[in-house]
């Protein structure tokens, strides 16, 4: 692609997701070292949290989630140049889909098979009831 | 307005958002036409990806569902060497990073970037790989196979399925190589190691997902 077609690109429509606006960094490493610095930085906390004492323990599935959920929007952000800005939208409107897609399933699924496990006997019951 | 452009076909489906530019459309967007062909194969990789990302989610359900059914079998707790997760996700993490800087090389069209920093990111991946092979391989040695119970068969699905997809992203890392060695950057091969990118990012993030879901929430 010739960079003329390119910068047209940038400045009238739409951008491919993972291509960068030019002028936001310089169009050059600088937001993968950004990037790659936060979420160095979270995946250390992670596993620093995932293995300490000093935070009270029933926190500790909470707060890897939060930092989870934090690295993939630094990597959203800094490797896959996804913005909200207004040539991105089609990306964004895709990946807020696909993100209500994940939640239904995941959160649905636990929500039902946690119902099926209350309401189901135990399993010593079960083998009594069938003799 | 809307008509006509449908009628000649320029831009059915709007794609290119010109309805702010309604009046200039016969000056500009005669010539332009649809949005360029690296916005649409970038676009359309990338709902690939999200479907990819929610089979991931599938997996991800079943895993949690799961994760408890050990059948008096290893719980996570035992079986986990976090020390490995630790290892195999700085790799990870890092071929992120040269992959992206991969991509700044091509585009730049500097051969000693680009191919430094691919095979950088090949080394990274295959370190990856080799890692979880070799966790695989301890725990089916140590009677704590995908047979042995539920909690282990998605265990294996789930981190199988991710290490599939990195060995498939490292093939396509060799072709993408070899492509531009054989072709050079011509805009065909950009618009492929875009995708490639974009793919290797997107591993990335469900290894996030993975090893807080599966490793570090499965120790505590």
């Amino acid at each position: 692609m010739s960079d003329l077609e390119r910068l047209s690109d940038c400045h009238e429509t739409d951008r491919a997701p993972g291509d960068q606006l030019r002028g936001e960094f310089s169009d050059g490493p600088k937001s993968y070292v950004i990037g790659l610095a936060l979420a160095s930085l979270l995946t250390v906390t992670s596993f620093y949290v995932s293995r300490t004492s000093l935070v009270w323990t029933p926190s500790i599935p909470v707060a890897l989630s939060v930092l989870a959920v934090a690295q993939m929007g630094v990597h959203l952000v800094f490797f896959l140049h996804i913005s909200s800005g207004p040539d991105s939208t089609n990306n964004v409107m895709a990946l807020a889909f696909g993100i209500l897609i994940v939640f239904l399933l995941i959160a649905g699924s636990l929500w039902i098979m946690s119902h099926l496990n209350h309401s189901m006997p135990p399993m010593e019951k079960v083998i009594q009831m069938q003799r | 307005m809307s008509d006509a452009r449908t009628a000649t076909g320029i831009d059915p489906y709007q794609l290119g958002h010109q309805q702010r530019h309604k009046r200039q459309y016969n000056a500009e967007h005669a010539s332009r036409g649809l949005a360029s062909k690296r916005i649409i194969t970038g676009y359309g990789f990338w709902i690939f990806l999200l479907s990819d990302i929610i089979m991931f989610a599938a997996f991800f359900a079943t895993y949690a569902v799961l994760s408890s059914a050990t059948a008096g079998g290893p719980t996570g707790r035992q079986i986990f060497d976090i020390d490995n997760t630790a290892i195999e996700t700085s790799c990870l993490l890092a071929s992120s990073f040269t992959c992206g800087l991969a991509s700044i090389g091509a585009e730049r069209h500097r051969d000693s970037w680009f191919y430094g920093a691919m095979g950088i990111t090949f080394i990274l991946g295959a370190t990856f790989i080799g890692l979880e092979i070799h966790e695989f391989a301890g725990l089916v040695k140590q009677g704590a196979g995908p047979e042995r119970s539920a909690f282990l068969s998605a265990f294996f699905t789930l981190v199988g399925c991710h290490g599939l997809h990195v060995t498939v992203g490292l093939l396509w890392l060799l072709t993408m190589t070899a492509q531009v060695f054989a072709k050079g950057y011509r805009a065909d091969v950009l618009r492929r190691i875009l995708c490639f990118t974009l793919f290797w990012h997107a591993l990335d993030i469900v290894w996030v997902a993975l090893f807080t879901v599966v490793y570090l929430i499965g120790i505590t």
